[in-house]
């Protein structure tokens, strides 16, 4: 692990520190200081408070995920990025420059090197494929002959070239996408932002433009930074992710790290969606809270890091001498990183569940006891 | 019917073309841009500016609800004063101007108002000011529900043309009353209301044709 990313990522800093950030991380492409979203009351609406004391920053060059339930302030947070909204308090620095700070049309300069994806894709109707991409282009003031040199790069970089001439309604969801993509890295920007891009997709869709995102990443050195809701989005895109839970990063860090040792009970729950950390429903109905004679205790072990689980239901039974049944498993990579669980069943009695608990706990796996089968 | 009274009814339809056809262009002309304002200036909009939204509203509702023909009387002063007469077809443009620019103004603000607002916050993200955006991304979105109007608004003027006759505008309606109505004679009202119906009929299928031909490109359902 590389100690300064982890730095970048990981670290809070207040807003006084703001000012020796530059020495501290500099490769941040985008960095919070001290930042505070508060939406005024309107209308009889009482205010909310979208983000509170936001301090981070995103390596450049990197993918970062930033992850949340609707309602966390995931979209506030990438609109304060490209300036579509202005902070309450604090300052967002993007490429070294204070875009919370800009209006106008400085403001409108700045945002061309800051490329946005959208979930609906918000293609213009009335545009082709080729057009829409022109767009920003047209907006930046570039000549014909350039934005036309320029559309037909950007077509075949996304893989639709022979798209050019169609309409956005005879597109597909993924060919839609693809357009958006193109317009968005139209003006060479240096950050890409992603807001829930993959959400309207089907999971095979969603694998190819994930993976466009992760050539474009290799290839053309883009920051992106991805706003979802969907763990298996960070997991298959993302080195580096921060969890956003009411306004409030409540961990960040390398994706690895954070899915092998997920401290926040919200990062839990998202990573049970990966990982699934349901049981299966015929052995959950089974499960007793009182022990009966002959049967089983069902222990669950939670396996986290590289290779971990090859082996602990054989050790297990060997070391202690007992019949270890395996009831349920679910193991997944994540990062070069085994990351899931096992739910065994352990003969009743003799203080067996003892020695195993002990056992385990003496290797470092964390387990819980779930109750008892007959 | 004698070639005298045909001759009295193609004049009378190209006196109400001209007052319809400068009418609906000053109208448009003026009402495009006032609707796009009322569509983008409300508070947290393109162009906030929310009490001169509420103003424009309000004087808008107010000439809209006025009765065309008595909106005819009241303005006569300024008729005089634009076209230096307030009598004769050129004379009616004014009112017909007067009365078509707010209803241009609401219908084009409700087209504006149907673009989804994804595209302006798209438009924004990349950079481009409010006037790019309302030329670049609003008003070509909005074309459809615009070719829409501008067809109503020549239809509902083909109607308010046959009220000038009151201060002697001319045009069909004119006709109608004078020779259909007054000299009791019922082929004259019957062609009258004929050509008024046929001219209806050809401005709607021209906005029909070019509305669903912008239309077949662009909407996503």
């Amino acid at each position: 692990m590389n100690a300064h990313q982890s730095l970048a990522v990981g670290q809070p800093i207040g807003p006084t520190e703001a000012v020796s950030l530059a020495q501290v991380e500099p490769d941040a492409m985008v960095r919070f200081a001290g930042i505070s979203k508060t939406y005024p009351a309107y209308r009889g609406k009482p205010g909310v408070n979208a983000l509170q004391d936001i301090d981070f920053a995103i390596p450049r060059g990197s993918i970062t995920g930033v992850i949340g339930r609707s309602g966390a302030g995931k979209s506030s947070l990438v609109r304060l990025i490209n300036g579509l909204e202005k902070p309450t308090a604090g300052r967002v620095i993007v490429d070294d420059k204070d875009i919370s700070a800009l209006t106008g049309r400085e403001l409108r300069l700045a945002q061309r090197s800051i490329g946005m994806i959208f979930q609906h894709f918000n293609l213009l109707s009335s545009r082709t494929a080729a057009d829409n991409i022109a767009l920003p282009l047209e907006i930046a003031g570039w000549t014909k002959t350039d934005i036309k040199a320029r559309v037909a790069e950007l077509l075949a970089l996304v893989g639709i070239a022979d798209k050019h001439d169609r309409y956005p309604k005879e597109l597909s969801g993924g060919q839609k996408q693809r357009v958006g993509i193109a317009r968005a890295l139209a003006t060479r920007p240096s950050v890409l932002l992603s807001d829930e891009a993959t959400s309207a997709l089907d999971p095979q869709t969603t694998r190819a433009i994930l993976d466009l995102l992760a050539n474009i990443n290799r290839e053309l050195g883009v920051t992106i930074v991805l706003i979802t809701h969907e763990m298996s989005v960070v997991r298959q895109l993302a080195k580096e992710v921060v969890v956003l839970d009411a306004g409030s990063i409540v961990e960040s860090g390398h994706v690895a790290d954070i899915f092998t040792h997920p401290k926040h009970a919200i990062t839990q729950t998202f990573l049970a969606e990966v990982i699934g950390d349901s049981l299966p429903v015929s052995l959950a109905s089974r499960i007793v809270s009182a022990p009966s004679a002959g049967g089983q205790a069902v222990i669950r072990v939670q396996v986290r890091g590289a290779g971990a689980g090859d082996t602990v239901v054989a050790r297990l039974a060997r070391e202690l001498g007992l019949d270890v049944a395996l009831l349920s498993a679910r193991i997944d990579e994540i990062g070069g990183q085994h990351v899931g669980s096992l739910t065994l069943g352990i003969p009743d009695g003799e203080g067996a569940v003892t020695r195993t608990l002990a056992w385990l706990s003496q290797y470092h796996f964390s387990a819980e006891r779930l109750g008892y089968v007959a | 019917m004698s070639p005298e009274l045909i001759n009295l009814i193609v004049q009378a339809t190209g006196e109400s073309l001209y007052m319809v056809g400068i009418a609906a262009a000053l109208g448009t002309a003026f009402g495009l841009p006032l609707g796009v304002f009322l569509a983008t200036s409300r508070k947290g909009e393109l162009f906030a500016a929310p009490i001169a939204n509420r103003l424009l509203g309000v004087v808008v509702n107010a000439t809209r609800s006025t009765p065309f023909i008595i909106l005819v009387v009241a303005i006569i002063p300024f008729t005089r004063l634009v076209a230096g007469t307030s009598i004769g077809s050129s004379a009616a443009i004014v009112p017909l101007t007067i009365a078509s620019t707010p209803f241009i103004a609401r219908l084009v603000e409700a087209a504006i108002r149907e673009v989804d607002g994804g595209l302006i916050e798209t438009a924004s993200s990349f950079g481009a000011s409010p006037l790019q955006i309302v030329f670049k991304v609003l008003i070509p979105e909005a074309l459809p529900g615009l070719l829409l109007a501008l067809t109503l608004a020549v239809v509902s003027l083909l109607g308010y043309s046959a009220m000038v006759g009151a201060v002697g505008g001319g045009g069909l309606g004119d006709l109608g009353i004078r020779y259909g109505y007054q000299r009791f004679m019922p082929e004259m009202m019957l062609a009258v209301v004929v050509v008024l119906i046929a001219l209806v009929q050809i401005v709607q299928s021209a906005g029909d044709y070019l509305a669903r031909r912008v239309n077949r490109r662009l909407r996503h359902h």
